[in-house]
Formats: C-alpha cells, structure tokens, sequence
C-alpha cells in the first residue's frame, strides 16, 4: 500500500546515507547550543559569583556578558555551518535521490 | 520585594511587553500629540497600503493568499521572520529588562535566541516539506483528517485570538502614549489596517508590511547604538563603568541578581518561549511562503543573524540607558531620579531615542513600534484565516469539496472577523491585566500544538487517539495551571496567594502532553493506529526529500 515512488527512495542506499549524515550534522549542532546554553543557565543558578569575574584587571565588565554574546554569535554561525552542508553536500545528494526516484 | 515576586515580575515584563505596558501606562496621561511621529507614521501607512494594492493584483488563488504562492525568496522570508520575532515586546520589554536588572536580562536575551538554531535544525525543512498552508496539514498528515485537523485548528485559533487580544491592548496603550490618540481611536485604526492587509494583499501584503518593518527596526535600532557609542567614545567599558555607577544595585547588576534565582520558573519560561514560539502559527506560516527546504534553511540563518544581531544590539542600549536615562530627572515622574519612570517601565528605551535624537528620533521610533504592532497583528489575522478557511471550511466541512474560490471567500470574511473580535475585545480589556493572555498563548502553542506537531514529524507510533488525547491533555493543563497561577488566581480573581508559584506553565503542562501523547499511542491498538503507523514510513520520505512537497503546493 506504500507509494512505488517511496518505496524505490526507501531502498535507495543514497537515502540511508542522506539520512544519517543530516541527522548527525543536526544531533551534534543542537547538542552544542543547548549545552552551551544550559551550562550558562546552571552558571547562573548555582555559581554566580564565577560570571561576576571582572574581564580584566579594574574592568568594569564581568565575564557573563562576552559569554552570553558569544552564545548568541556560535548560535548563529551553527545555522550558517547547518546551512552550508544541507545545501550543498546534502542537497546535491538529495536531488540525485529525486532523480533516481523517478525512473 | 521578595524573590519570586521579582521572577514572576520579570516572566511577565518578558513575555509581555506590550501587555504589561497594558497595566502599567493605564494611569499615565496621555502624551501631547507628537507630530513627527505622525508624520512618520503616516508615510509608514501611505507606502504600506500602496505595497497592499500592488500586491492585490498578483493574489488571485489560495496559494497566492496564503503562502505567496510559495514565491518569497529565502533572504526575503529571513526579514520577515526575524519581523515576525521582533515584536513590540522585544523592542520595549528586553530593553527595559536590561534597563531595570542588568545580567540578568542579557541572560534572558540568550533564552528568546537559542530557540532559532533549534527550530532550523530539527523543524524547519520537515515543515516545508510536510506542510502545505498550516500547521494542521502536518499533524494531520497521516491521522484522522477531520478529528485532528479540527482539534489543530482550534488550538491555532485559540492562540491566535488569546496573541491578537494582547497585541491589541499593547497597541491601544503604546499609541495613546507615544501619539497621543485616544485608546478607542487607536485600537480601531490597528484593527481596521489589519483587515485591509491580509483581506487585499494576504500574505503577499503582509510579508511586505513585515519586510519593510523589519528595516525599520533595525535601521533604528542600530542608528541608536551609533549615537550610544558616539556618546560613550565607542568603549563598551566606558558604558558598563557608567552603569554600575549609576544603578541603584551598583556593580550588581554585572552578575546573576534575584530574577533567576528560581531554575524551575526560568526553565519553565524558556521552554515555553523556544518552544511556544516554535509553534506559533504565524512563525510557522512563514515557512510555507519560501519555494524549498534549501530556501526555508536559508531563511532561518537570515532570520537568526538579523535577530541576534538585535538582540545584541539592544542589550547594549539597555546597558546605555542605565546611566543616560536613568540618571536625567526629566525622564522620571515628578523630576524624581529612581522615581517612576515616565510612560511606565517599559519605556527606557523611547527616552534614550529622545535623550540622544531628540524628538524627531522618538517619533521615528514610536513609528516603528507602531509599525511592528501593525505588522504582527496581520501575521496573527491571516493564520486565523487560513485556520478557518483552509482548515475548518475546505478541509473539514466541505471534506475537500469547495472550490478554490470559495474558500478564498471565507477566508476574507474571517480576516473581517477577526478584525471585529480584536477591535471588541480590544476595547473591552483596555482596563484589564491581560498578562494571562501572554502565559496562555505560550502554554497552550508549546503544550496543546507543540507535542503533536513534533511527534507527527519525528515518532512513527503516533496515532490519532494519542495526538488527540495528549493535545487535549495539554490544552487543560496549561489553561487550568494559568489560572492557578499570580496572573489570574491573585490579579484578575483577587486571591492573597497563587495556587500554582509559576508564570509560565510550560514545564509542566507541556511535559505531561508528551507524556499522555505517548501511553495513549502506545495502547492504542485499533487497525486504525495500525494503518497511522505504517504511513509513517512514506510520511518520512517526503519530510526528508521533499518529494510530492512540490506537487502538492502546486496545486
């Protein structure tokens, strides 16, 4: 009751391959931001005084904030690296999946 | 003030910046009229009502209403996402969050921005390949076409009512004091423009409004940080070294202070906010309106570089107002530095626009708060539409049957709808708390559309029965736990204590529709969950691919 269509890509080793290295690329980047960021959560409840370092002899501004910012930066270059591999490699290997699908 | 009347306070002031703007500018007089504001405004309005008669011409089918027809190129979609992400609350509420606490509302800005990698990573290319017009056409992609697509629908509904309402008093608020017309006045015009963008334009129109406000935000959001940084001779130390001396809590407010004592109630708040606004039905649309997957990824890298951008850049106005604002007697009630401040909290930064611009900046930036409200609200109406008419209507009542025209009629009729219920009930909450509204679009986006949506994609034992159960599961935990909780059980109901200690019930209402999604799937053994269960595996295939993606939105 499948659809042939489905059927044929399912048995497509290309597929598998599609799959798992996606997948991977997708576990591993969420993985950073949301350790990352939770870390700086726990941070926050249960050492406090570590963010309160100052940056630098006499400056008034603590360690916390250049962490928090880079959170934010790594977060968004993670997107570009995302989007880097899902469209090319994997969108490559995609449409030749496609293709095949339809002979 | 104990802690967790500050948490609470600040979970509010979070979620809800036009809405506590709501409770707190209630009292304040109304402002003389600003005619650069105007003046401003009017241009704003003049060009987009324009953009909505060009766009009119080209929307001629439901897929031109409601995606675009699928045309909006992956940079455009990427404006108008971080538009969508931007609201009035952002601009207002974190900037005053980092105003009052410092840390602690850079610490926040983190958790409103971590939710964007996650969506790209494990949400965005299963949207665009799965769904076609809503977010029912996913969850109800491989169950029960009317049960759950009608249940979808509803939830959609309920948050894009609760959002619109809440939207509406901000507006009324936020107008009356920034232009100085009268609420009624206020509230009329938002709504009336609001069903003349999505009625004409659909989602050509409003993508445009969302465009254009989104350059608007961030041209003046970065012109302020050039002026601050003049200011300060471009030294981040320099702006920092001023804060601590000027705020009352001193070098404090460089660490960790009393709003994120509680773990539970952030962790509760910032998966409602990652995961609510993940579920949003008006962010969710947004990836229908881009042609592909590589166009919907290409999209959320722009959209998350434009808002972390902001969000930092607001983070150092936030630091900046701290010492220019905070310290001018002019910006506090009664000439009274550490006083009330003018307008309410949420104002810092239209004072610091007015300190470094004077007032031809504050009413550009009035203009684009004004504009942000406008755009968001024509997001919410043309989702409520597309639920009605492309859910409710063509899907589940007609099954299928209704011509294309027809349904392009009724969703017309329900933005007009829905542009009377928001005006209504606009007028009728001028005087009323409306912060639950805020706890209750979150909870019931993240525990009631959330689950479901995200099991459909991701869990092949899904089943009708589980989805129903656990989105219904879900919907009662988050509305009962918001009116345990201070918002309603203290501030509308009038008890001395909350049932429920937390703002945002997400923890733990979103938790439990996971869990009840799950056993009742699991235990459900009809042929019926059989059959769901193997559509799975050609469900799987199109969501990777996107084959069959592309004929479906072709129709």
């Amino acid at each position: 009751m499948s659809d042939p269509v489905y059927q044929r890509v399912r048995q497509n080793p290309k597929f598998q391959v599609l799959v798992q290295k996606r997948g991977r690329l997708a576990l591993v980047l969420s993985l950073i931001v949301l350790v990352s960021y939770y870390a700086l959560m726990m941070a926050v409840a249960f050492a406090p005084d570590a963010l309160r370092t100052p940056i630098g002899q006499g400056s008034a501004i603590s360690i916390g904030f250049p962490i928090a910012a880079v959170i934010i930066v790594i977060s968004w270059l993670l997107t570009g690296v995302y989007s880097y591999f899902a469209n090319g490699e994997f969108e490559d290997l995609n449409n030749e999946i496609v293709a095949e699908s339809e002979r | 003030m104990s802690k967790a009347f500050l948490g609470t306070l600040a979970a509010v002031l979070l979620a809800a910046g036009p809405a506590l703007a709501a409770g707190d500018m209630g009292a304040a007089a109304k402002q003389a009229v600003n005619p650069t504001a105007i003046a401003m405004f009017v241009a704003f309005v003049g060009l987009t009502l324009g953009i909505t008669y060009w766009a009119a011409k080209r929307t001629r089918t439901a897929s031109d209403f409601y995606t675009a027809g699928g045309g909006i190129s992956g940079f455009q979609n990427g404006l108008a996402i971080a538009g969508d992400y931007m609201s009035a609350a952002t601009l207002l509420g974190l900037s005053s969050m980092v105003y009052l606490t410092g840390f602690d509302g850079v610490a926040y800005i983190v958790s409103f921005f971590v939710g964007w990698p996650i969506i790209l990573f494990l949400m965005a290319e299963r949207l665009r390949n799965l769904g076609r017009f809503t977010f029912a056409d996913i969850a109800s992609y491989r169950l029960d076409q009317s049960r759950v697509r009608t249940f979808a629908a509803m939830g959609s509904l309920t948050v894009v009512c609760c959002y619109l309402v809440v939207q509406m008093v901000g507006a009324g608020q936020l107008i009356k004091l920034l232009f100085g017309l009268d609420y009624a006045v206020a509230v009329v015009l938002v709504g009336v423009l609001m069903v003349i963008y999505v009625t004409f334009g659909g989602m050509i129109a409003t993508t445009w409004v969302q465009i254009i406000k989104a350059c608007l935000m961030l041209g003046g959001g970065l012109l302020l940080l050039l002026l601050v940084l003049v200011q300060f001779g471009f030294s981040l130390e320099s702006i920092a070294a001023k804060a601590t001396a000027a705020h009352k809590a001193g070098v404090k407010i460089m660490g960790p202070g009393a709003l994120l004592a509680d773990p539970v109630s952030t962790v509760s708040m910032s998966l409602g906010l990652v995961f609510g606004t993940s579920a949003l039905p008006h962010i969710m649309m947004r990836f229908f309106t881009v042609p592909n997957a590589k166009e919907a990824r290409k999209s959320v890298f722009v959209a998350s570089g434009l808002i972390g951008m902001f969000f930092l850049v607001v983070a150092i106005l936030g630091m900046a107002a701290i010492s220019i604002v905070g310290t001018d007697p002019k910006f506090f009630e009664g000439g009274v530095v550490g006083g009330k401040l003018m307008g309410g909290n949420n104002m810092p930064i239209m004072h610091l626009a007015q300190a470094m611009g004077g007032d031809l900046l504050l009413g550009f930036m009035s203009a684009v708060a004004f504009a942000t409200i406008l755009a968001v609200v024509a997001g919410l109406a043309l989702a409520g539409a597309s639920s009605i008419a492309h859910d409710l209507y063509a899907r589940v009542i007609c099954k299928g049957k209704a011509t294309e025209a027809q349904e392009m009629r009724v969703s017309k009729l329900s933005s007009l709808a829905l542009g009377v219920v928001g005006v209504v009930l606009g007028i009728l909450f001028e005087k009323q708390n409306v912060a639950f509204l805020v706890g209750l679009t979150f909870g019931i986006a993240a525990s009631a559309n959330f689950p479901v949506l995200i099991l459909s994609m991701y869990w092949k034992g899904l089943t009708t029965r589980g989805a129903l159960w656990g989105g219904l599961a879900g919907l009662i935990s988050a509305v009962t736990l918001v009116i345990l909780s201070k918002t309603v059980w203290v501030a509308v109901i009038g008890y001395a204590q909350p049932i429920f200690p937390y703002e945002h019930p997400a923890l733990f209402s979103m938790s439990l529709a996971f869990l009840v999604t799950i056993v009742v799937s699991k235990l459900d053994s009809s042929a019926r969950a059989k059959a769901e269960i193997a559509a799975y595996e050609d469900q799987y295939v199109r969501s990777q691919t996107g084959i069959g993606a592309a004929a479906a939105s072709a129709h």
